[in-house]
């Protein structure tokens, strides 16, 4: 099985990465770019068992390790 | 005063502060690996700047989990000082010890300059030998030090006046020009800016002696560190700074 976890910078945080590669893309004339956020993405894999249970062990690893709440918002999706 | 510097793999300001505390103060400093359960016998702990484990993941995301990171809790939560200096401000940060997050800089640059700050309070261990407003001349060298927290928690620090030093000229972003807060138990400090490469005359600036003086002056005082009761009494005639001359700093430091 293998989780497959996003973080995002939280709308209330400045992304001035975001920002650098709207500019880039803008002078490379692609239109219509409202705005651009990066953020990171990451891929756990796992032994397996007990979807319920992985499912709470990564939320729990996305709030103590792999993102930090104050700044970043997180979603996870768990494939087999 | 007895000080002990955390060592993590990565750290890189852990001999610049030894230097200082030992050999520019004279005071009894060892080196506190992170793997290490107990920090020994020290009065105050210097989380060193750094870029402790790679900054993988989040600046100070992963020291935060060392085992020394829990020694530094439990030696804060005992109301001993902690000075947490660029990376230290951002594991301090992460270890939920000082409240906000450190973000990349707005400019995406690594800046790497002298700035001038702006000392807000004196009302701390870490600021009583400044005086209020006064300018203190210190460098800054990061990638990550925009300061950001939500407006409910800035409202917080503005109330608590834990707000301890401000960047004259904003370098990176940092909301409220914030460089340095505490911790509400004010015995907890992290700021971006190095006291440690301005605390002699050859490095172009002796500024950031200030804040040591301020962390020694405390140990002169009677408001003595005992374990499990903080060392700080908000009342005045304990705030009120004990001003030290640089002459008896250097005779204290050599008895």
């Amino acid at each position: 099985m293998k989780a497959k976890i996003i973080v995002m910078p939280k709308k209330t945080v400045l992304d001035p990465q975001g920002k650098t590669v709207k500019h880039a893309l803008e002078s490379i004339h692609f239109k219509g770019i409202k705005d651009v956020r990066i953020g990171k993405f990451m891929e756990i894999e796992l032994e397996g068992g007990d979807k319920a249970a992985l499912k709470k062990q990564i939320d729990e690893a996305c709030l103590k390790l792999l993102s930090n709440p104050v700044i970043e918002d997180y979603e996870f999706t768990i494939e087999s | 005063m007895k000080f002990g510097i955390i060592q993590f793999p990565g750290s890189n300001c852990d001999q610049d502060c030894h230097h200082t505390l030992s050999n520019v103060f004279g005071q009894p400093t060892h080196y506190v690996w992170h793997k290490e359960t107990s920090l020994g016998d020290v009065d105050c702990v210097v989380v060193p700047g750094g870029f402790s484990y790679g900054d993988y993941l989040r600046t100070g995301a992963i020291a935060r989990f060392s085992p020394a990171m829990k020694a530094v809790a439990d030696h804060a939560k005992a109301g001993g000082l902690v000075i947490g200096i660029c990376n230290g401000f951002q594991i301090l940060c992460e270890a939920h010890l000082l409240p906000g997050a450190l973000i990349r800089n707005r400019s995406l640059k690594f800046i790497c300059e002298h700035v001038q700050l702006r000392v807000e309070t004196t009302d701390s261990p870490f600021t009583n030998a400044c005086k209020k407003g006064q300018i203190l001349r210190v460098p800054i060298a990061h990638g990550e030090g925009c300061y950001f927290a939500e407006p409910e928690v800035i409202a917080q620090l503005k109330r608590d006046d834990r707000i301890l030093v401000r960047y004259v000229n904003n370098p990176n972003g940092s909301v409220d020009n914030i460089a340095g807060i505490c911790n509400e138990g004010r015995n907890v400090f992290g700021l971006m800016p190095h006291p440690e490469r301005a605390s002699e005359k050859i490095l172009g600036s002796e500024d950031g002696r200030l804040i040591f003086e301020s962390i020694l002056a405390i140990s002169h005082r009677s408001v003595g560190l005992q374990p499990g009761r903080s060392w700080y009494v908000p009342a005045p005639h304990v705030v009120s700074p004990l001003r030290l001359s640089r002459r008896n700093l250097q005779r204290s430091a050599m008895r």
